[in-house]
């Protein structure tokens, strides 16, 4: 019997070696191989930039280029550091930041409560839905997640404008129109739409891998489809929410397009605010006050999601 | 079981409510009347005016070359911390190198836009690089954000797969490089692959941190859309995002069929 190789037999490829022991030499090691470009990367465009933030936050406005005063000033051979810290005390008295900050964290909690309502019962349909269809359905959801989310709200105002589709509809039945569009409405609406796949996925992961032996011995032992749900299901699924949960809200609270394209003139939120501290009134160090702030409200939830994906993919 | 009816309708009234406004943004590209949502005949015009519209053609160029390198650079980088993550157990910093990994990901975009904005501004003050803000500034700070995808989509793929086949191969005396190019990248290709696309979208799609790290004369395709938008209703927006749509249900849709092919193919093995 002749031997056929099936699997071709191994390139003597050199080169690899060489590279390594040229490496080895030098003192560096594989590990350290991998770490340093996306270590070097990280430090120098995330972790410094938010370090740039605080310190400009401590800067005061000023004309010219950059339009924010310098921390570090040299004068007769002494470095002087200047701090001011007029930004975060205005951030505590002037009633709009004050008042936008909490709306915001409102805003975004509602949303998320009524993201994961809605969401929930989609993601278990689609663990629970048989083999083939589940996959569709999957990609249903992730499918608007690929589509531009700018042009997504922007097809929400063709629905809820004055004379958009759901008027249209009402006017059929003789129902006088509705003022939807710039009001908080519709910001709700337009972030339970943009968000509902970040909900539905991470619940989706911990809904499928849920033992159905489970919720046949709760219905065996006389459960009612409820009691079950409330005992079995929903305790077992708690690290999808908190995943789904924290993943909506932590981008709702600094969410700008959503309020300013949806949103009316008295839907104060705190990204939009930074936005036009910026861009309008162009008060950098302001702006930057503002980003600071907002990174205290996100900085524990974005721990915590940390935690709850780690759980959500152990499980 | 009791409650067969309520799990099919909630998920349906859910499709509906994801899905009507795109499919009405399709209908209605195909409308005649200036007014959006009034109905008044089948025409292709707003698709004529786009693909006439000189700002809109080259904010479209330029958005896709800066989705094409952004999602290149992430892949490199976001694959290389994902090796990290799932090879190395144990290293000094892995806690603060898993954070910073994937904390782009959910940095608010108004967050993630100025702080990069005043660090290029600082940086070109210290050291004269970046000089100005434009393309390059853009492709910087889609890469950071967009290797965070990136690095989950990998990490997921690594740590599903059978280590035993590497082992195989350095046992056999290949080298770690070259077990890593000859086995563990053919193995998680597929991954490579949509992490790319992933990351090509996201860039293509982002208009907040694109605003603040843009300078003059680089408007992305979103900046562009979003200036229109704001002025009020323009059909030819409609027209753009059913190209998209087209684009991108056509690619998402060939990419499960894939996998759904494949997936018998390996139960039988």
């Amino acid at each position: 019997m002749s031997y056929e190789p099936t699997i071709p037999p191994p390139r003597r490829l050199k080169p690899w070696k060489a590279v390594e022991r040229g490496l080895a030499k030098v003192g560096i090691s594989g590990k350290a191989l991998v770490l340093i470009a996306p270590v070097l990367w990280l430090l120098v465009f995330f972790l410094i930039p938010l370090a740039v933030v605080f310190g400009i936050s401590l800067a005061t406005k000023q004309f010219g280029r950059p339009p924010y005063s310098p921390l570090l000033t040299t004068e007769d051979g002494t470095v002087q550091l200047t701090l001011h810290l007029n930004n975060y005390i205005k951030l505590f008295s002037d009633s709009l930041y004050v008042a936008a900050y909490l709306s915001s964290i409102r805003i975004a909690f509602i949303a998320t409560v009524i993201t994961l309502i809605v969401g929930y019962p989609m993601a278990y349909a689609i663990a629970r839905a048989p083999d083939p269809w589940r996959n569709v359905l999957l990609m249903l959801v992730v499918l608007p997640f690929f589509t531009s989310f700018l042009l997504r709200i922007y097809a929400l105002t063709g629905f809820m404008r004055g004379n958009g589709l759901i008027n249209q509809f009402l006017g059929l039945f003789g129902i006088e129109p509705l003022v939807m569009m710039q009001t908080d409405f519709a910001v709700y609406v337009g972030l339970i739409y943009s968000y509902l796949p970040f909900m539905i996925l991470p619940l989706y992961t911990t809904l499928v891998k849920l033992d159905a032996s489970l919720i046949e011995a709760s219905a065996d032992l006389g459960s009612r489809p409820w009691q079950t749900f409330i005992s079995i299901t929903l305790p077992l699924s708690l690290p999808g929410i908190l995943a789904g949960s924290l993943l909506v809200f932590i981008p709702a609270v600094g969410e700008y397009v959503i309020p300013a394209l949806l949103g009316g003139p008295e839907t104060l939120m705190i990204g939009r605010v930074l936005w036009d501290e910026f861009f309008s009134a162009t008060n950098w160090p302001r702006a930057a006050a503002v980003a600071v702030a907002m990174l205290a409200v996100v900085v524990v939830p974005i721990m915590l999601l940390q935690k709850a994906q780690n759980a959500v993919v152990e499980k | 079981m009791r409650r067969g009816w309520f799990l099919p309708i909630t998920a349906a009234l859910g499709f509906s409510f994801l899905y009507a406004p795109i499919i009405s943004m399709v209908v209605f590209s195909f409308n005649e009347n200036r007014l959006v949502t009034v109905w008044s005949g089948f025409s292709t015009k707003w698709y004529g005016e786009l693909f006439n519209d000189p700002q809109m053609l080259g904010a479209a160029w330029l958005s896709l070359q800066i989705a094409a390198i952004s999602a290149t650079i992430a892949l490199v980088l976001g694959t290389l911390a994902a090796v990290a993550l799932v090879r190395f157990r144990s290293f000094r910093g892995r806690t603060l190198f898993s954070g910073m990994v994937s904390a782009p990901m959910v940095m608010p975009d108004v967050i993630t836009g100025l702080s990069m904005l005043l660090l290029f501004v600082a940086m070109e003050s210290l050291l004269g690089w970046p000089a100005g803000r434009g393309m390059l500034t853009i492709v910087i700070a889609h890469s950071t954000f967009a290797m965070a995808y990136i690095c989950v989509v990998v990490q997921s793929r690594l740590s599903d797969f059978d280590r035993s086949v590497e082992e195989a191969a350095m046992d056999l005396g290949a080298s770690p490089l070259r077990t890593f190019f000859d086995i563990t990248l053919p193995i998680i290709a597929p991954a490579l692959v949509s992490g790319w696309l992933l990351g090509f979208t996201l860039s293509l799609d982002d208009l907040v941190i694109a605003s603040f790290v843009s300078g003059p004369g680089s408007s992305t395709l979103p900046m562009v859309i979003f200036s229109k938008v704001k002025l009020g209703v323009s059909p030819d927006v409609n027209a753009l995002a059913t190209i998209i749509v087209g684009i991108v249900a056509t690619g998402v849709i060939i990419a499960t069929a894939i996998q759904l092919r494949n997936r018998p193919r390996k139960a039988r093995r």
